[in-house]
């Protein structure tokens, strides 16, 4: 019998910092997830990675939250077949400083290297080459689930692929992700060849991207939402690749996959209640992004650190929002919808909501798993302070909006959007959850997102 | 499950008739708002409060709730639960007024007021506080009176009954702050409202929809007491250290 790590009860948010609500934490290896979920009540149980959703999927108010151990060294490289089996609750900062020097990278990378593997399937995480590669769940050959009964099986596209396909994106509604068995990219080096361009408008933007994206593996638009009229949508769009051996100079190829990813600073505990963000400081610093990229610049070389996980350097930097906290909000619309794109814009623009690194991408065809959120289209990212006045109404009119456009919202970021408005951006969820319900009748696993939309009622 | 904007989806009152507790509610609708339960005394008037909130999106439900009986207060709110699911937020708003300095020496009237507004108080926050202990979540607004502030001779019951729930409240509010649930003590002056109807107003009176709204953005902005309107907050922090010989003769209404 294995002994539990005492729980304790605790406050819990997402990377937003709003909602807090209190459940059983508990860390745990692996193999004591089956005698910990005995002890789930009424409340139900669910599994936390890193805290990196903005809003309240990681969280059950009441229940037991299960965070994961598990070291990168546990993960089995397959150089031959370049696939890495990993236990869940590995980051993929971690993992990447074990496959980065022996010639691999993930498939697929968030804005933030401190996402779990199970993180990351649950939430279908996308990237800078979505147009190109897809989410993360097309990159899993198989993944072990413990199910609600405590059992385990192991799924993949062509092993029970309903419930493996509910599993990708679903929140962690269906089970414990355990691990995972992921297909790696090849690199010859750990640095990245980018190109830089800015844009002054979003017709530009939209034309350069629908023009060159998929001559980029990767791709990707940071926008000033302060810019109005002529420059609204005004942007500075990075695309690039792994950089190739013969474009390292010779400094750098004595040592081509060398990967050190390091933190610079951590925010402090104590910033005023009301944040350090607010029209001024943020109309600045999006004027001083703009103006201190280049023009245009060809082949720059850069860290993978650098290019993909540029906040990461910065510790807890949701801090700077103050008490309060902040919300991200991100949709997607599909191609044909630019106008409705331009629409949102404007009103970010014009409410004056202090916002910065809001960012645009172009995505490639969607997913197979009914709760996968990229769709083909465009999609828009922004962060913005919870405390803002009025910011209520301004995000239920921008939800109507996206949804009468035929678009929807991201789970892992969402904690404003109502039941009705998932059922419309997503009519597969009925067949999700006839999946679901299959393998939890008893509707063990539950999210304080699953009540406040519904997903399994 | 309250959004990040701070919007409950289901709202509970206690006191489903108050005119303060009804303006609370309309304030605090939103598209994230699936359900409110009106609790109260007098079911046939609840569902005329009922019927001017229910549309589409939002199910209203009337139950009846006795103030006075505290030993039905916990299974009240524990079936609530079991029917309606989470309570986001509840709002303690029923109380009797009295009948003045009458009340004062009338000791039938006097232990009534107390039971409703003070013991029935009381039992019913305590049994809300222990579901929402369960649910991990929620926040409690009571709605104290700048009456309890410094009881006057006047409405001698009504506000000592004030002044042991706002003292009950703040207390109960410390504790509950480590577990998801936040209280809110808020503090009006002389409102506008049917249980003040033909009484005479006093200084800086204010109306149930500038009270609700002071309750939405304390709520909003995590507060633990809010006066309604604002300037009582200083009014009383000049009031309370008024001599006792002054104090019995100012005019206060």
């Amino acid at each position: 019998m294995a002994v539990l790590v005492p729980s304790a009860r605790r406050l819990l948010t997402g990377w937003g910092r709003t909602n807090a609500t209190v459940a059983e934490v508990l860390e745990l290896p692996n193999h004591e997830v089956p005698a910990a979920l005995k002890e789930a009540g009424d409340r139900g149980a669910l599994v936390r990675g890193l805290g990196r959703s903005y809003g309240d999927a990681a969280q059950n108010a009441g229940g037991l939250v299960m965070r994961l151990l598990g070291s990168a060294h546990q993960s089995v490289v397959d150089s031959a077949a370049a696939t890495v089996t990993v236990p869940a609750g590995v980051s993929i900062d971690d993992l990447l400083r074990v496959i980065v020097p022996r010639g691999f990278f993930v498939p697929v990378t968030p804005g933030t290297r401190f996402v779990t593997i199970g993180g990351a399937i649950a939430s279908d995480i996308h990237g800078k080459n979505h147009h190109v590669e897809g989410s993360f769940g097309n990159h899993v050959a198989a993944l072990t689930l413990l199910l609600a009964d405590g059992t385990q099986v192991v799924v993949g596209p062509h092993l029970q692929p309903e419930l493996f396909w509910a599993t990708v994106g679903g929140m962690g509604l269906t089970g414990v992700i355990l691990d995972a068995t992921v297909r790696l990219l090849p690199i010859e080096t750990s640095r990245m060849s980018v190109d830089t361009q800015r844009v002054p408008d979003l017709d530009s933007l939209f034309t350069a991207m629908a023009e060159h994206d998929d001559d980029y593996r990767y791709s990707v638009a940071w926008i000033d939402p302060q810019a109005k009229g002529r420059s609204l949508g005004r942007s500075v769009l990075s695309r690039g690749d792994h950089a190739r051996l013969d474009q390292l100079g010779p400094r750098e190829a004595i040592d081509p996959l060398a990967y050190g990813a390091k933190q610079l600073v951590s925010m402090p505990p104590l910033i005023p209640p009301m944040g350090v963000i607010n029209h001024a400081t943020v109309a600045a610093f999006n004027e001083m992004w703009y103006r201190k990229a280049p023009r245009h610049r060809e082949g720059e070389l850069q860290t993978i650190a650098g290019y993909f996980h540029p906040l990461d350097m910065v510790g807890k930097w949701n801090r700077i929002y103050g008490s309060k906290g902040m919300l991200q909000y991100q949709f997607v619309v599909p191609f044909g919808e630019e106008e409705t794109m331009r629409t949102v814009i404007e009103r970010l623009s014009a409410s004056g909501t202090a916002s910065f690194l809001a960012v645009l991408k172009r995505f490639g065809p969607g997913s197979q798993a009914p709760l996968s959120f990229p769709a083909p289209g465009w999609t828009l990212a922004l962060d913005v302070p919870a405390g803002s006045s009025g910011l209520g109404g301004m995000l239920h009119s921008l939800d109507r909006l996206v949804l009468d456009a035929g678009g929807r919202h991201y789970f892992a970021k969402d904690s404003v959007t109502t039941p009705d408005a998932i059922r419309r951006g997503y009519p597969r969820l009925a067949e999700w959850k006839a999946v679901r319900d299959g393998v939890d009748p008893t509707g063990v696993w539950q999210s304080d997102l699953s009540r406040r939309l519904g997903l399994t009622d | 499950m309250d959004n990040a904007l701070g919007e409950p989806q289901t709202i509970l009152l206690l006191g489903g008739n108050s005119d303060i507790g009804l303006a609370i509610v309309r304030e605090l609708l939103s598209p994230n708002a699936r359900t409110v339960v009106l609790a109260c005394r007098d079911t046939g008037k609840g569902e005329q409060a009922a019927a001017g909130l229910r549309h589409d999106r939002l199910a209203v439900h009337v139950v009846q709730f006795d103030g006075a009986a505290s030993n039905t207060h916990e299974a009240l709110v524990r079936s609530i639960g079991e029917q309606y699911g989470d309570i986001d937020l509840a709002i303690i708003a029923f109380a009797l007024l009295g009948d003045g300095e009458a009340t004062s020496k009338d000791v039938a009237a006097a232990t009534e007021v107390a039971a409703v507004n003070f013991t029935g108080v009381m039992s019913a926050t305590i049994a809300v506080a222990n579901r929402m202990r369960v649910q991990g979540h929620g926040a409690i607004v009571m709605l104290s009176s700048v009456a309890g502030e410094r009881v006057r001779a006047a409405n001698a019951v009504y506000g000592a009954t004030k002044a042991g729930i706002d003292g009950f409240a703040q207390g109960l509010g410390d504790e509950l702050a480590g577990e998801g649930v936040h209280m809110l003590v808020v503090r009006p002056g002389f409102v506008h409202s049917a249980m003040t109807a033909g009484l005479k107003a006093a200084p800086f009176a204010t109306t149930p929809e500038a009270v609700a709204a002071a309750t939405a953005k304390g709520l909003r902005s995590k507060r633990r007491t809010v006066w309604a309107p604002g300037i009582l907050r200083v009014v009383f922090m000049t009031l309370r250290h008024v001599p006792g010989p002054i104090w019995r003769r100012l005019p206060l209404g």
